[in-house]
């Protein structure tokens, strides 16, 4: 049994249609935690010692966001730069994240033939992941290909379902340790299968 | 009397109130002195544009005491008064008790037989309810540990003056008094009958505080006539000192009791404010009518005496206080408030001791003594509370401090802060920059204050912020920020003068109790003001909108945006609200701004604050992928 940690940031998640449905898709389990920073810290005041904890507990980390100008939303930015202290998740001594596995699950509107040199962003998505995947390693966390949902702008509820679905499944699979996070590895997404058919 | 004159008699006294009366607050004495000194210029001795008809006056003016326990009542919920009842009596009986007993024990000593000195004794034991909470109201004193003591011994010598007088007549040497001294028409019925008809009484009291009167003052208050309401109000207490006054009851207990009943309804504060400027006027009426019997020729003949015996009589009323209140644990400060603030003899002395006149208890002269001192303790009470303000409060700081700072009031080291007032508000910005490592020098003028947070290690200093050179020695000179944490608006427009004034390099934060005093404080120079509940009920707002599914980042920058746009309003009606018209529209204006405002961000939520992810004109712009 995997432990995993959802660390969630929209800003306007209540007028949000794809990352709320993805989040009800989210298995209710115990050890499944969905950990809402803007609902938590709407002052941006993050709690160190309680992210700390958090982070101590599980074994899988998920950074949820929308993909706001190539990145993430502020607040998860605050939290890297907070939380992740020295000495305690890298430098001299900073060994509490070790082996830990960590990837970004981001919904876009652009759609896949945005995020390619020829596209419009002229970057595809692992290329704008570069910083997450550095941080991760230098934490010495395993960082693995990001779950994505593209192309959101005027997404038919079917497929906001589908992608959810998926989301769902990924994360239950995580749970029960049937999810082979090897077979991922050098992938460009982590749910390269569902987005060939959404592409 | 004729028409013309009540008309001249009114004149005198309104004219003598509004001279005198300012002239006192200027000097720092207080109304109640100014009242008297009024009358003292007004009365037989001095001016005498009024005569014997003072202690006419008097009595119609003691209404205004009936009028004062009624509205004490409003603000005593019973369940308050219930909580109150062991220090009324603990702290009230005991003071009655000692002082009389002396007191008695003086006049037998000065040869008096024993029926005179007891009436005596008991007439000058009370304290004046008038003076004393009219001052203690004045100096925002009522809710101070010492305030309380002195409301509970008061409210129980307003007790005691039914027993008193109804033995009095058992005191009765001669049978000089005739059967027309009996004032009450139930006194000829059997003692079964006459203790019925008090307790009937009392519950006809209650039963109609409960039953009758607010469902009238709510038809009144439904017919909307303003005047009305006012009349009403004075009939409730009118008739209840009446219906008091049959029954042979002290009319002010009565009111009080009919207050207490009333001060849980909705039309409590109606009441208050309808009755306050009645009240007011009624005792500024009393304390000149006290100013103007006071009896000079009687003094000027046995000035020794008389000034002897009153000197007396309040050392021996200060001690008896002084050690109750040791006894019940007062602190120092309070001790000195509460003792010297009692000292006096009051206006039930003038009421007993004309009955003690009527029953032929004493000898005339006793009895104009008596009153010459009652009414002399009274004149002096308002100096004992600025000498207890002034000399006392300040000695008790230096006192406690000497062996730590050979001067404590002389700011030696100056910090970049003085922050003014050390109450919650205060406290908290202290205790904040303190943990943030910034020590700030604060000003306080409350003496147990002081010395308790001298002793938590605060650099605290005793005095009246307001003062200039109080403020040059607290450092103001030197500091950088001065944070004003006092609670009265008065004090702050005044502190602001003395700071803009003397000390214009200073960057002034000061606390404002609603945004008219923010106006006020703008109109002063000052930029930096902070109204008090302003960032509290946001927050409380900000909770709610969570409660209707807002997100909580999306309330709290709802919340962030609504002080933003609030603070501007606030600046921009301060600068436009002298010119009347101009004050209306813009109000207007602002509000409209401001409900467009919201208006806007509660439509175009997703373009002010959301990322435009879902937004139809970045759909439209980068097309579906559908």
């Amino acid at each position: 049994m995997r432990k995993v940690l959802i660390i969630f940031a929209h800003p306007r998640l209540e007028n949000s249609r794809v990352n709320r449905q993805l989040l009800v898709r989210v298995p209710a389990s115990p050890s499944v935690t969905i950990n809402d920073l803007y609902e938590t810290y709407p002052d941006f005041n993050i709690d160190i010692e309680r992210e700390k904890a958090l982070l101590l507990e599980n074994d899988v980390i998920i950074w949820h966001h929308p993909f706001y100008w190539y990145s993430s939303p502020p607040i998860l930015k605050q939290w890297i730069d907070m939380v992740l202290e020295y000495g305690w998740a890298y430098g001299n001594g900073g060994e509490a994240l070790r082996g830990k596995v960590v990837f970004n699950a981001i919904t876009a509107g652009g759609n896949a033939e945005a995020y390619c040199p020829d596209g419009y962003n002229c970057y595809t998505i692992p290329d704008f992941m570069r910083p997450f995947e550095q941080t991760a390693r230098l934490c010495k966390m395993d960082y693995k290909p990001p779950f994505v949902v593209l192309g959101t702008h005027g997404m038919s509820q079917e497929r906001i379902l589908s992608a959810s679905t998926e989301y769902g499944m990924l994360i239950e699979s995580i749970e029960n340790e049937s999810f082979d996070f090897e077979s991922v590895n050098g992938n460009a997404y982590l749910n390269s299968k569902l987005m060939g058919t959404l592409i | 009397m004729a028409a013309s004159d009540f008309l001249a008699q009114s004149t005198v006294f309104l004219a003598a109130a509004v001279v005198c009366v300012p002239l006192a607050k200027r000097l720092g004495l207080g109304s109640v002195l100014g009242y008297l000194i009024a009358g003292m210029l007004i009365g037989p001795f001095v001016i005498g544009f009024i005569g014997e008809e003072g202690e006419d006056i008097m009595h119609f003016a003691e209404f205004g005491v009936v009028i004062m326990l009624f509205l004490i009542g409003l603000e005593l919920e019973p369940g308050k008064l219930w909580r109150l009842r062991k220090r009324i009596l603990g702290v009230g009986m005991s003071q009655v008790f000692a002082t009389a007993a002396i007191i008695m024990a003086i006049c037998l000593a000065l040869g008096l037989v024993w029926q005179t000195s007891l009436a005596v004794a008991l007439a000058l034991s009370l304290s004046s309810t008038a003076i004393v909470l009219q001052t203690l109201a004045e100096k925002d004193l009522m809710t101070s540990e010492g305030g309380r003591n002195s409301f509970s011994v008061l409210l129980f010598q307003d007790i005691a003056v039914i027993p008193i007088l109804a033995i009095l007549p058992l005191l009765a040497i001669s049978s000089v008094a005739g059967s027309e001294t009996s004032k009450t028409p139930i006194e000829d019925l059997p003692m079964g009958l006459q203790t019925l008809a008090v307790l009937g009484a009392v519950v006809v009291i209650i039963l109609a505080g409960r039953f009758l009167v607010v469902p009238l003052l709510r038809v009144i208050a439904r017919s909307r006539v303003r005047e009305l309401f006012t009349a009403t109000a004075l009939l409730i207490v009118v008739s209840i000192a009446y219906l008091m006054q049959l029954v042979g009851l002290s009319a002010a207990l009565g009111t009080f009791l009919a207050g207490v009943i009333l001060a849980n309804s909705e039309y409590r504060h109606e009441l208050e404010s309808d009755l306050e400027p009645i009240k007011g006027l009624l005792l500024g009426l009393f304390f000149i009518a006290v100013g103007a019997s006071i009896d000079f020729r009687l003094i000027a003949e046995n000035p020794l005496l008389i000034v002897s015996l009153t000197v007396l009589l309040m050392v021996i009323k200060f001690t008896v206080l002084f050690v109750i209140g040791r006894v019940f644990k007062l602190q120092l400060g309070q001790n000195f408030l509460f003792s010297l603030g009692l000292a006096q003899a009051g206006e039930f002395g003038f009421v007993i001791f004309s009955f003690i006149t009527q029953l032929g208890i004493a000898e005339s002269r006793v009895i104009s003594i008596g009153m010459a001192i009652v009414a002399l303790s009274m004149t002096i009470t308002p100096f004992l509370f600025i000498l207890n303000e002034k000399v006392i409060q300040p000695r008790l700081c230096d006192g406690s401090n000497r062996d730590e700072e050979i001067e404590a009031d002389n700011v030696e080291e100056s910090n970049q802060v003085i922050i003014a007032g050390f109450g919650h508000f205060g406290s908290t910005v202290g205790r904040f920059l303190r943990a943030n490592g910034v020590e700030a020098t604060f000003l306080d003028n409350d003496p147990d204050r002081v010395n308790f947070l001298r002793k938590m290690g605060f650099k605290v200093y005793f005095g009246d912020a307001t003062r200039p050179d109080f403020l040059l020695s607290a450092g103001a000179d030197k500091a950088k920020v001065f944070v004003s944490a006092l609670d009265s608006p008065e004090k702050n427009e005044r502190l602001a003068e003395s700071l803009t004034k003397f000390f214009p390099h200073l960057e002034i934060m000061m606390r404002a109790s609603n945004r008219y005093d923010a106006y006020e404080l703008f109109d002063k120079g000052l930029t930096n003001v902070y109204r008090e509940s302003l960032d509290t009920s946001v927050k409380v707002g900000v909770d709610v909108l969570r409660r209707f599914g807002a997100g909580a980042y999306t309330a709290t920058r709802a919340g962030q945006k609504f002080l933003k746009y609030d603070e501007e309003a606030v600046r921009e009606l301060a600068a436009h609200r002298h010119d009347e018209k101009e004050y209306i529209s813009r109000a207007r204006e602002t509000i409209a701004l401001q409900e467009r405002l919201i208006e806007r961000d509660m439509t175009d939520r997703a373009d002010t604050v959301d990322h435009a992810w879902d937004s139809e004109p970045l759909v439209r712009g980068f097309g579906a992928s559908d």
